[in-house]
């Protein structure tokens, strides 16, 4: 902030207080000229004043205030530019990115500067860095036995992924089940770990421009008898002879293509749902399905913690 | 009295007092039958009945904006025109104008009643309103100025009463705040966005947030306190002196105090400090106004058993000291961070609204009716301490579960195991909340079934004045 505008906040907050310490000296003294106790010389559709003087105690609760607040204010940030003697921060409140929090955290770890929040974390980091890192040096599917890990595992989960995939890990429409062994993206460890740490987008193109609504109708019906349902037989034929632009991810069989995140559509496991009417949606209006990318909110151990209970919710023995 | 005038009669213009009184009374019951049902919506979410327009989104700011506009803002114009008349020994400044605030002001609520269960918001909390209907706020309240100010301009009385200096105050105050938060660049008729983005509309936001609190829900009133209870406490004003600090102390601390709203934020931090400093000072002129209320009693103490009036301008005194000590301390940046985003928040308004606002306007409301519908006093004294009894246990209810479930989420939230993962998920905390959902409905079933009661009270009053003026007898009131 510029210094007019810092000298601006100063001036103006010091000048309320200091005001308003007048206000009360000078109601303290009895300034008018009716004795103290007795009712003061005017009245208002019946109701008048007595001249009492302020309570003791109240004035003493006013002063006590007073001066808490000008040693706030001189131990924290408050007047404009000036940082307080403290010099405490409650965060980098400047940065821009990621890159930049991590150099001012440096900085001010460096100087001995109080900024609570990187303190807080510094010492979140200390205290229970060691149990992830720990747990970071077994193999995942090793990880996914021991017991300790996947109860910290389900903890982090319910925080940082419930939301999505629910509290039982069972999805919902637009978001995978993570229990049922079907994976859109590989259910290897390293697949795990890869979709967590960088995140995933799986774009379904549109194709209400391309297809008329008969022909997403026949399209729809053909994908539905993929799985082994029963459909009109002319609408499935009708059907397969369009698939072919749908071949070129999900397969010439349907059975999908993990590379790009493309679902297997024989399965009878629909991520956006199976119904006919759920599929021409999908068939016409294209799904974009985002996972984000947990590596800089997470960092890699807790990561590879969360992965081990994600693998263990299908590799139950 | 220390002086006896011989006077003539004067016209008051009470036709626009008795109005807003009466709108006061049908916009309480609507405003907090809202707040009930959505208080029910929370402990049964299916009573949504799968409509848009009756989802708690939706309801909440028809809740919020019908107890504080329509319910307060009513009683703050029928009160401030009957005080304004009467400490001032003269009619309104304009009886045009005035039906104008009354009638201009009616259509900002019945605006909002049709447009927040639309969907259509600003998204500012308590600022909801569109754009077109901000603008007929600003030309009504520009002519409520003028009709108090006008009036207070050809007082016949030498000083300005110290209940008029709060209205006044008000009355000015919530004119800058309205205009300068609703700034905003219209795209259609139904749809703005404000002029100001990020970390300063927020600021800008919640100077408008906090002092709607402090200026309209205090200051204003204070106003109606400083009349009401000397007149039915019959006592002089405990303390001149203390009116003319608290008032300037109040009114100049208040506008600083919106920061705490955004503690631990992107609010730069000197900000914070600033906002958290001047709140806490403001317990100490805030406590001047409960002292000099609860004070003008001396003397008179005996009365509380016996008048059920009395006792709700008098309790509603309590909360106000209550809420005005727990505001300061929720203000500090170290119990903000427990309180902050838990119904402790909600629980704190409502011990402000429920219990301070509300009963000191219930109070003045049962003043009021029985003097402006030609009656000595009210239909049933009886009924007044049920509907204190009812009320009473009703804000109770209501704050206790709120300071429950507010701690308890607040610990919950914070709560870390001894590998750093934080011990419950929201939903845990959530899930924990329901008995207390519950007993915060239980608590506003009171309330409702008070104001009804109220309801039937003035109305059998406002009847038996009919009846009267129409058999021509006229009974003198105070």
């Amino acid at each position: 902030m510029s210094s007019f505008w810092s000298a601006w906040i100063i001036v103006l907050t010091l000048a309320t207080l200091v005001v308003l310490i007048w206000l009360l000296r000078w109601n303290m003294k009895n300034y008018t000229h009716i004795e103290e106790g007795q009712e003061m010389d005017h009245e208002f559709d019946g109701i008048v004043e007595l001249n009492n003087p302020l309570p003791k105690w109240w004035t003493y609760l006013f002063w006590a205030c007073f001066v808490w607040g000008f040693i706030y204010l001189a131990l924290y940030p408050g007047l404009g530019n000036f940082n307080g003697l403290l010099d405490w921060k409650s965060s980098n409140q400047d940065v821009q990115s990621l890159a930049e929090s991590r150099q001012a955290m440096e900085e001010a770890h460096e100087k001995g500067m109080i900024v609570e929040y990187d303190r807080a974390v510094r010492a979140a980091e200390e205290k229970y860095g060691p149990i992830f890192a720990a747990f970071a040096e077994q193999p995942i599917e090793e990880l996914a036995k021991n017991e300790d890990a996947l109860d910290v595992g389900q903890r982090l989960f319910l925080q940082n992924c419930a939301q999505c995939h629910g509290s039982n890990a069972m999805g919902g429409q637009g978001f995978p089940n993570l229990t049922d062994d079907d994976w859109l993206y590989g259910g290897e460890p390293s697949n795990i770990k890869t979709t967590l740490r960088e995140g995933r987008q799986g774009n379904m193109p549109a194709f209400g421009e391309q297809f008329s609504d008969k022909e997403i109708n026949e399209l729809a019906n053909y994908v539905a008898s993929l799985s082994g349902r029963e459909r009109d037989a002319d609408l499935v034929e009708a059907g397969k002879a369009n698939f072919a632009v749908c071949s070129a991810c999900h397969g010439a069989d349907g059975k999908g293509n993990q590379q790009l995140g493309a679902p297997n559509l024989t399965d009878d496991v629909w991520l956006y749902g199976g119904s006919i009417n759920k599929i021409e949606e999908t068939l016409t209006h294209g799904r974009n399905g985002v996972m984000p990318k947990w590596k800089n909110i997470l960092g890699e151990d807790k990561i590879h913690v969360i992965s081990a209970y994600v693998y263990s919710l299908s590799n139950d023995e | 009295m220390s002086q006896t005038i011989p006077q003539q009669p004067i016209e008051y213009n009470m036709k626009v007092v008795r109005q807003f009184t009466v709108m006061t009374i049908i916009w309480g019951i609507v405003g907090m039958s809202v707040g009930v049902l959505i208080a029910a919506q929370l402990v049964w979410p299916e009573l949504n009945f799968n409509t848009p327009w009756l989802t708690y989104s939706r309801l909440r700011p028809l809740h919020t904006n019908a107890v504080i506009f329509a319910f307060g803002t009513s009683a703050l114009f029928a009160t401030s025109y009957y005080v304004v008349q009467k400490t001032c020994r003269v009619s309104l400044f304009s009886d045009k104008l005035a039906a104008f605030t009354f009638w201009g002001w009616q259509a900002v609520i019945v605006a909002a009643v049709i447009t927040l269960p639309m969907g259509l918001t600003s998204t500012k909390e308590y600022a909801e309103l569109e754009w077109p209907i901000d603008i007929l706020i600003t030309v009504v309240w520009v002519a409520y100025l003028i009709v108090f100010f006008g009036t207070l301009a050809i007082r016949k009385t030498s000083h300005i009463y110290v209940a008029n200096w709060f209205y006044g105050g008000f009355i000015i105050v919530i004119a800058m705040l309205h205009i300068v938060n609703s700034f905003a660049i219209p795209v259609s008729f139904t749809k703005s966005y404000s002029i100001y983005s990020g970390a300063v509309d927020a600021m800008v936001q919640w100077w408008y947030g906090h002092n709607a609190v402090g200026f309209l829900l205090t200051a204003g009133f204070l106003g109606m306190m400083y009349y009401f209870v000397p007149k039915q406490a019959e006592r002089p004003v405990y303390s001149y002196r203390l009116s003319v600090v608290h008032f300037w102390a109040l009114i100049s601390l208040y506008i600083w105090a919106g920061p705490h709203h955004l503690h631990y934020t992107a609010l730069p931090d000197w900000t914070q400090s600033v906002g958290m400093v001047m709140s806490v000072i403001l317990f100490v002129p805030s406590w001047g106004g409960m002292i000099n209320g609860i004070m003008t009693l001396s003397g008179a103490w005996h009365k509380l058993r016996t008048d059920p009036i009395l006792r709700f301008l008098i309790v509603s005194l309590s909360f106000y000291g209550m809420s005005t000590f727990e505001g300061p301390m929720m203000a500090i940046k170290s119990v903000n961070a427990l309180s902050h985003y838990t119904d402790w928040t909600v629980g704190h308004v409502h011990s402000g609204a429920l219990g301070w606002v509300a009963m000191i306007t219930i109070g003045s409301m049962y003043y009021l009716v029985p003097r402006l519908f030609n009656q000595k006093e009210i239909h049933s004294i009886k009924l007044v301490n049920v509907h204190f009894w009812l009320h009473t246990i009703g804000v109770v209810f209501y704050i206790v579960s709120m300071w429950i479930s507010g701690v308890m989420q607040g610990l919950m939230w914070r709560a870390t195991n001894s590998d750093g993962t934080l011990t419950y998920s929201f939903v845990e905390s959530v899930q924990a909340s329901y008995p207390f959902w519950t007993g915060r409905f239980i608590g506003g079933v009171f309330i409702v079934i008070g104001m009804l009661l109220m309801a039937y009270n003035c109305y059998q009053t406002i009847r038996a004045g009919r009846r009267e003026t129409a058999a021509g007898n006229v009974v003198q009131t105070a």
